[in-house]
């Protein structure tokens, strides 16, 4: 048997002193039968309980199905808006500052309204990027960007572009 | 023997037959694999594929997967032996499907004065045409292996090789014991046999008479089919897929069709054997035919039990399935409620009119081995079932183990049940 000698002599332990201890089996256990049928027992409950109450299944059938998450979860992002229907944001660009994934798209404008300094004409992030971190929503100062829209499941699209938030969907959502 | 029985059209009809029903298993075996396992883990399975919103709890999605297989690329290696490698899963199928025909379905038909076998091969050797068969199964797969020129495909052949070569021995000598209480080798002889009462109340099954050799036999079995805990020639976590690592498209369906037939066959044997084969218990094929109404009766009655329990539970389904599905998929439920309905009106229909009716002369044969027939596929799947239980319960052997199980446990215990029974025989007779 390969021990490493140093190893034995800091543990105070003579190599003939070394011997293999095999788990214990009973003579039932040995004799796979009971083992088997027990296990077998096992199977059969989980089968059994499952096709008479279908319902109690953990699976939730998906797209039919949409599963209710909790509060608090960070899903898919929206743009608030002012009383007047005006998005909060005034592209201040501390959320694309404080973003890790680097995935939020903003080009600012001169906004009409003189207390105000500026406004997004361009507000786009993309999904494939973002990592849901929530950082834009912690640096928002106006409250302007939120993930509290509850929906993470179905960001499936076909194209690059599906994954690609513009202002419209943000704002709409 | 009778000349219709040896009539080419009628054997050409029984080798059909012991043809098409392993194949005709094979969907519904699949769906038992699937389904059940899901059940046994906690998951639904597969529910999605469905044909005009039918999905019939998954069923379609054997269809899915055959259509899937047929029109996947066939690809075929470069370093591959290619007539070996082409060779290997034709072998298989071929062979796994060789085995059946030697399953009696039910007893010999009488019409007029010929008796009619209701098994492919009739032959006097009988149980050592599988076993002889079976044992062609190991050159698919060594074949398979060697030829795919893989070092995974080969380990897999040459685990099947050393497998199926040990466990023979021991489901060889694991049959003797019921051999030799039946005292024939004709598998409806034996079947006929277990009809037989034992102290007036137990059928004289296998597996009462040999319940070692069945649980041997089982076991065997088991190993024969190579599923696990048997599964040494394929392990996943080993040696990727084993000797079939190599194949895709249709040459891997082939593997696949033919382990599952190898499980029917399995199980018909199992059940030929130990567990009265298509004996209905307590009513032997002359008891059967004697009382042909009172059995339609029955079938009738089931077929209406059926409806009564069935047809509910649509309808209670069919409330859900609305609420869920805007698509053809809502409709199931009502599909199944008019189906079963449909079931149980022509049952109690049936039962109304039994009494009154004058059955035609062939009526009586006809009755008995619809019974029989019906009870051999109900055992079939049972055993079947248990197949797919335990490989979905046990974890696999190691190599040494599944060998030292081979040699040193069930091959022993084989030679002890034969010479238990053998001085059972001499000493009380075969009366008891």
């Amino acid at each position: 048997m390969a021990v490493d000698p140093a190893l034995l002599a800091r543990l105070n332990v003579k190599p003939e002193e070394l011997r293999v201890v095999r788990a214990q089996t009973s003579f039932l256990q040995s004799l796979y039968i009971l083992e088997v049928v027990r296990g077998l027992a096992v199977t059969l409950r989980h089968l059994l309980c499952n096709l008479v109450r279908q319902s109690a299944m953990p699976t939730s059938q998906f797209p039919e199905v949409q599963r209710v998450l909790p509060e608090g979860f960070r899903g898919r992002h929206r743009l608030t808006v002012k009383d007047d229907g005006t998005p909060r944001c005034v592209a201040c660009m501390m959320c694309p500052t404080a973003c890790p994934a680097d995935c939020i798209h903003i080009e600012a404008a001169e906004s009409p309204d003189p207390s105000v300094e500026k406004v997004p004409v361009r507000f786009e992030i993309d999904l494939m990027r973002c990592i849901f971190c929530g950082f834009c929503v912690e640096a928002c100062p106006k409250d302007a960007i939120r993930m509290d829209t509850g929906r993470f499941f179905d960001l499936a699209g076909t194209h690059r572009e599906d994954f690609v938030l513009t202002m419209d969907r943000l704002l709409n959502d | 023997m009778d000349s219709l029985n040896q009539h080419p059209a009628i054997i050409a009809g029984r080798l059909l037959l012991g043809w098409m029903v392993p194949l005709a298993f094979l969907p519904l075996m699949i769906w038992f694999e699937r389904k059940m396992s899901a059940f046994m883990q906690d998951r639904t399975g597969p529910n999605r594929a469905a044909i005009l919103g039918m999905r019939l709890g998954g069923v379609i999605h054997t269809l899915a997967d055959v259509l899937k297989l047929l029109s996947k690329e066939d690809v075929v290696p470069t370093q591959v032996h290619p007539l070996y490698y082409r060779l290997g899963p034709f072998v298989a199928i071929f062979v796994a499907q060789l085995l059946f025909v030697i399953v009696p379905l039910t007893d010999t038909l009488r019409l007029g004065q010929d008796e009619i076998a209701m098994q492919g091969l009739q032959l006097d050797i009988g149980i050592l045409w599988p076993l002889a068969v079976g044992a062609l199964m190991v050159y698919s797969i060594v074949l398979a292996g060697w030829a795919s020129n893989n070092k995974f495909g080969t380990l897999g052949g040459l685990r099947a090789a050393a497998q199926m070569v040990s466990y023979e021995v021991a489901l060889g000598l694991s049959i003797m014991g019921a051999v030799m209480i039946y005292g024939t080798l004709d598998l409806n002889t034996i079947v006929r046999e277990q009809g037989q009462l034992l102290w007036g109340f137990l059928p004289r099954w296998g597996i009462v008479m040999q319940p070692l050799g069945f649980l041997l036999f089982l076991v065997a079995a088991f190993a024969e089919t190579n599923r696990t805990p048997f599964d040494l020639p394929e392990r996943d976590s080993e040696i990727v897929a084993g000797y079939h690592t190599e194949y895709s498209a249709v040459r891997f369906a082939f593997f696949f069709m033919a382990e599952y037939i190898h499980i029917v066959v399995a199980s018909g044997l199992v059940v030929t054997l130990f567990l009265g084969g298509w004996q209905v218990p307590w009513l032997d094929t002359a008891a059967l035919r004697a009382q042909a109404k009172p059995v339609l009766a029955v079938m009738l009655g089931g077929l209406v039990l059926a409806g009564i329990v069935i047809v509910p539970a649509a309808l209670r389904w069919s409330r859900t399935l609305r609420q869920h599905y805007t698509d053809a998929r809502r409709h199931e439920g009502r599909v199944w409620v008019v189906l079963m309905g449909g079931a149980a009106t022509i049952g109690a229909a049936g039962l109304a009119l039994l009494p009154g009716l004058a059955l035609p002369e062939w009526a009586p044969v006809a009755v008995a081995a619809l019974a029989q027939i019906s009870a051999f596929i109900a055992k079939v799947l049972l055993v079947a079932l248990t197949f797919i239980w335990v490989r979905w319960t046990l974890p696999s052997f190691r190599y040494d183990q599944l060998m030292r199980l081979g040699w040193k446990q069930l091959m022993p215990l084989a030679l002890v049940n034969i010479t238990v029974t053998g001085f059972w025989l001499l000493l009380f007779g075969k009366g008891s």
